[in-house]
């Protein structure tokens, strides 16, 4: 009998007799002979907790990770540190183990958390509402292209081919589905190109373009100068960006963006292989009611004490069914608590000196790399943060190959997806490299090691 | 029971209109206010939007759902009552004097189908008797 | 529980910090000579709190939540079993927290294992012939399914295929995502037992139907005794099937969708397979297909080639849907999908269900003397409650009954779904429950109950009153939304 279930042989004994049925397999008469499931499946045996956790660490020990290893590596997941109280606060069983709060008279502290979290979100990217948030930053996008469309009632999404490679694919899957189409734009000196985005608007039947800042290279967009002509086409500009990033960067809202979406795992979620961490999404007023996924709200009680709910429910799919704005009825909610834990303790100041130390790093390890001859910048023209292209004058695959013998996770290469960068490689730096990481990695990709 | 005024047709769907001259005054009945709870929002088509008769062209939320608003006739939306946006209370308040949309009525005879008052308040009736 | 708590924006006193980051040991760089204009003008308004506050505020704020560590969560369609603590200590072993998703495949050989091994447990399990772990949630899954299924149809030229069959007993999250996906929903009658009509729906079969979504056992509770001939017509108008798993932890070991003709399925990994729901995510909605659909899987796929996992995108997968977000999935959801797998093996999946339906019919029978249930015979892990009834004859609704469960100490059964029962009371003991707790609880309903008649729906009315606050006013919360803290400046 399996440890997670209590009932004894007695209780089920008990429980049949009451129920006046002989066996627990008379109460699945109800399925068809012909579907009944005739042996049992083919899994491995059952472990118990000592076997399972020796296989857990046999698996979880065949792979190499951030923490034995100096990340180079961003290209979507990065390697920010984490202060140990999120996840001390994360694991209490009231925040893991309940559901959706339906009931708001016992969920104010997942409402409560929510609330703090959309403001936190709303301060950040300078927007006026959030939800309470999204899958992760692709599916984000994708949604913020749909909502586009529905708004401006156009059917067609520009996007630039500087948005991460992962979010361009999860853009076209969204757009395929929904029947809308779309345009790639070129890229100039490691951003849009302003001329293909101007001769994409011109025919004045764009929806929105979705512009990724920093980009998929770690380049700094020019979103005003985007705004005002993407505007001027009748479109919605759709800003991607990065959570924690925006500690430094201007915020998005404050530049013309109409719908801001990007990844949170920056601040306060481990990389975790991908997932889970969470997408945010903000609008401003005029976009309320079509926002996909749930929205908590502040309200009174029959007391007039202060009191959280999730509103606005009329758009969403347990209401609204076909009608819908979106299918989305989860929030990766445990992820973005442990984001507004992070940015409580981080506070304004913390999530600048973050910044600023990321910012710092990279102009160092970028100059460091360069003295040796050996790189140069693929785009030194554009203003980059975290993450900076270069060129490198040997194979990526060797280079990187040689900095994990010596305990580095390099860079991402970037000649699969870009073909034109030739020993392309796309280094992140975070708030968590040292000097003399950075050093190191300095010397053996400069070949003195 | 729901207040049902004489001067106006109604739909079996609870809307009623009031035509004067080419132009129909659409609203929703007390009935339906009354069946739909607290209105919090209510969403309007934008002027010059062609509507069919039995075409879903308003949303009503309430804090228990969205409800369609159906066009009683054919026509083109002139005006919105812009006075609900920010006030969606005054549709419970009184249902008939703040209507939702003024249409230029394409094709009268369509008016001929529409419940009169002593249909509606009968429907109502029936309605009310079954505890909805 | 803590009575209602200001907010960290309250709380929060210049100057104070929780954090301490190492002296910069590289030169400083000057924002504005780096990024120019992209510089950040006015600090956003974040907290400014010591780390002792912010663990007090957070614990105090899990102590307004009720959760399944708390007490009985019978909350119908929603699965909320215990979930087990080695799942949470595994998902946080470095080997997979630490891992980043971009890493060389060689060394990541332990998660694509982890990945490939889960994918075919759980086809096993289901019967279908290969799944992708990709989808975030239910709903994601939904719609990664349907996607496929539009795939399919416009890869047989038959694109013109535009409508999605749904009982009209199904959750709502079924017609939304078939409208994502471009699909015109097309309701499908019950009959009086609550299962789909036949014959309303051989009605409904022609060559635009895309295909059907069934949950099964459907949301009453009930198995579709019907479903191979369900299956069957749709199959032969040209339709694929879609089984929606919501209900899956009913049937593991005792019967396979891929052998009742499912084409394509989701699973919620975060009910069935026990990951923690989070207060409402991270979850996975798992999806299998069978070999048909194979090629349509979004992509990556984690294959075996030569004993090394490795990931197969979209350049070799022609017939691909697609990415529908980053990466592989929720790596973490999936490793405590995977031990909780492990754990129970074949047996202790069966037990499960076995468990489930126990704890379901025997708390059924114990409030079948106060509310009529929606279904006759045997349920199957769940059952709904009229509560019409005692509506009309007390005046008190599900909605109160609901709220004096709350100062009972329970986490109330779902409410008002599905929507084809009157005042409905749906609830789920699941198989992690004793049969103590079933009977305590089913004393309090009896209690309830007995109150609505002798004392009417006002006694109910200032329930619930053990909780940091009563009920809510939704509608000011609609008509006036208030969505984040209003500063003082």
């Amino acid at each position: 009998m399996s440890r997670y279930i209590p009932a004894t042989a007695e209780d089920r004994r008990r429980m049949l007799d009451y129920l006046g049925v002989g066996s627990i397999d008379d109460l699945f008469s109800g399925i068809p002979e012909k579907v009944r499931q005739k042996k049992p499946s083919d899994l491995p045996p059952a472990l118990t907790e000592p076997e399972m956790v020796r296989d857990l660490k046999k698996l979880s020990g065949s792979n190499r990770h951030t923490g034995e290893m100096v990340c180079f590596l961003g290209a979507g997941a990065y390697d920010h540190f984490i202060p140990a109280a999120v996840d001390s606060l994360i694991s209490r069983g009231e925040f893991t183990t309940s559901y959706t709060p339906y009931q708001p008279e016992v969920a104010q502290g997942t409402l409560q958390a929510i609330f703090q979290y959309q403001t936190m979100v709303c301060e950040l990217t300078g927007m006026e509402i959030s939800n309470a948030s999204m899958y992760d930053g692709a599916s984000a996008a994708a949604e913020a292209a749909v909502l586009a469309a529905t708004a401006t009632k156009k059917k067609k999404i520009l996007w630039g081919g500087t948005v991460n490679p992962q979010t361009r694919e999860t853009l076209e899957t969204y757009c395929w589905s929904r029947q809308l189409e779309h345009r790639e734009l070129k890229i100039s000196g490691g951003r849009i190109d302003e001329a293909d985005l101007r001769d994409a608007l011109a025919g004045g039947d764009a929806a929105a373009l979705v512009v990724q800042s920093p980009n998929f290279f770690g380049n700094i967009e020019n979103l005003k100068a985007m705004a005002d002509s993407v505007h001027g086409a009748g479109a919605l500009l759709v800003v991607s960006t990065d959570l924690l990033a925006l500690g430094l960067l201007e915020a998005p809202g404050r530049l013309g963006a109409d719908i801001v979406v990007g990844d949170g795992q920056s601040a306060g979620n481990p990389m975790s292989f991908g997932g889970p961490a969470f997408g945010f999404i903000a609008v401003n007023k005029p976009l309320m009611r079509r926002m996909p996924g749930r929205i908590c709200g502040q309200t009174v009680d029959r007391l007039g004490r202060r009191t959280f709910v999730l509103t606005l429910q009329a758009r969403e799919q347990h209401i609204r069914r076909e009608k819908a704005t979106s299918n989305i009825c989860s929030n990766q909610n445990l992820c973005i608590v442990a984001a507004s834990i992070y940015l409580s303790l981080m506070g304004p100041a913390g999530i600048r000196e973050v910044g600023e130390q990321i910012m710092s790093k990279t102009e160092y390890a970028v100059g460091q790399l360069e003295k040796t001859g050996k790189f140069k910048r693929a785009f030194p023209g554009a203003p980059s943060f975290r993450e900076v292209a270069l060129i490198a004058d040997e194979p990526v695959e060797k280079l990187n190959r040689r900095l994990l013998e010596a305990g580095i996770l390099g860079g991402y290469s970037l000649e699969h997806r870009y073909p034109e960068l030739k020993n392309g490689w796309l280094l992140a730096i975070t708030e968590n490299r040292t000097k003399e990481e950075i050093d190191r990695l300095v010397a053996v990709a400069g070949g003195e090691a | 029971m729901a207040k049902v005024l004489q001067d106006l047709k109604y739909t079996k769907d609870h809307e009623w209109i009031k035509v004067d001259g080419n132009v129909g005054t659409v609203g929703i009945t007390d009935y339906a206010q009354s069946a739909m709870g607290d209105v919090v929002y209510v969403e309007l088509p934008e002027e010059g939007q062609e509507v069919k008769a039995g075409e879903d062209f308003v949303v009503v939320e309430s804090v228990k759902g969205a409800n369609d608003v159906f066009s009683p006739v054919s026509g083109t939306v002139k005006e919105i009552n812009e006075e609900l946006d920010g006030a969606p209370e005054l549709l419970n308040e009184d249902a008939y004097s703040h209507w939702l949309v003024k249409l230029e009525v394409s094709d009268r005879s369509e008016l001929d189908s529409l419940l009169d008052a002593a249909a509606y308040t009968k429907l109502v009736e029936e309605l009310e008797a079954e505890g909805h | 529980m803590t009575r209602t708590m200001e907010t960290v924006f309250e709380a929060s006193r210049k100057g104070r910090k929780g954090y301490a980051l190492p002296k910069l040991d590289v030169p400083a760089a000057d924002c504005g000579a780096v990024l120019g204009d992209a510089c950040r003008k006015e600090a956003p308004r974040l907290p400014e709190m010591a780390e002792v506050d912010v663990v007090r505020h957070f614990t105090g704020l899990s102590k307004m939540n009720y959760s399944v560590d708390d007490g009985f969560y019978p909350l119908g369609s929603c699965t909320m079993k215990y979930n087990p603590k080695l799942n949470e200590a595994a998902a946080r072993m470095a080997g997979f927290a630490l891992a980043h998703p971009l890493q060389p495949e060689d060394t990541v050989q332990g998660a694509l294992k982890l990945l490939y091994d889960l994918g075919v447990m759980l086809g096993e399990v289901t019967g279908m012939d290969a799944f992708t772990l990709q989808p975030a949630a239910g709903a994601h899954g939904e719609q990664t399914g349907l996607m496929m299924i539009k795939a399919w149809h416009e890869s047989r030229g038959e694109g013109h295929r535009n409508k999605i069959l749904v009982p009209d007993s199904a959750h709502g999250t079924n017609p939304a995502s078939a409208t994502v996906t471009g699909f015109d929903t097309v309701e499908v009658a019950s009959d009086d037992e609550g299962m789909v009509d036949l014959d309303s729906l051989k009605s409904l079969l022609d060559d635009s139907v895309a295909g059907l979504m069934l949950t099964n056992p459907n949301t009453l509770g009930i198995f579709e005794k019907h479903v191979l001939e369900l299956t069957d017509a749709v199959h032969k108008a040209g339709g694929l099937v879609y089984y929606d798993g919501a209900n899956a932890n009913a049937i593991l070991g005792k019967t396979r969708p891929g052998d009742m003709g499912f084409d394509v399925l989701h699973l919620n990994l975060h009910k069935t397979f026990s990951t923690p729901h989070g207060g409402g995510g991270p979850g996975s909605g798992a999806v299998g297909v069978k070999a048909i659909l194979e090629p349509f899987l979004p992509a990556p796929i984690v294959t075996c080639r030569d004993g090394r996992y490795t990931l197969v995108g979209a350049e070799e997968r022609p017939k691909s849907i697609g990415r529908v977000r980053s990466f592989y999935g929720n790596f973490g959801v999936l490793v405590r999908a995977y031990t909780y797998l492990r754990t129970l093996g074949a047996e202790g999946l069966e037990e499960v269900a076995e468990m489930a339906v126990l704890n379901a019919n025997y708390l059924a029978k114990k409030l079948s003397g106060l509310y009529p249930l929606a279904h006759k015979g045997c349920c199957m892990h769940e059952f709904v409650l009229n509560g019409g009834p005692l509506k009309s004859e007390t005046g008190v609704s599900s909605m109160d009954v609901a709220k004096a469960l709350i100062d009972a100490g329970y986490h109330p059964p779902t409410v008002y779904f599905p929507l084809i029962v009157p005042e409905a009371l749906m609830v789920e003991p699941t198989e992690t429950e004793a049969m103590e707790t079933l009977d305590k609880f089913a004393a309090s309903m009896e209690a309830i109950v007995a109150r609505a008649r002798s004392e009417g729906p006002e006694a109910f009315h200032a329930m619930p009153e053990s909780t940091p606050i009563s009920r809510p006013d939704e509608t000011t919360a609609a008509r006036n939304p208030v969505l984040r803290w209003q500063f003082e400046d």
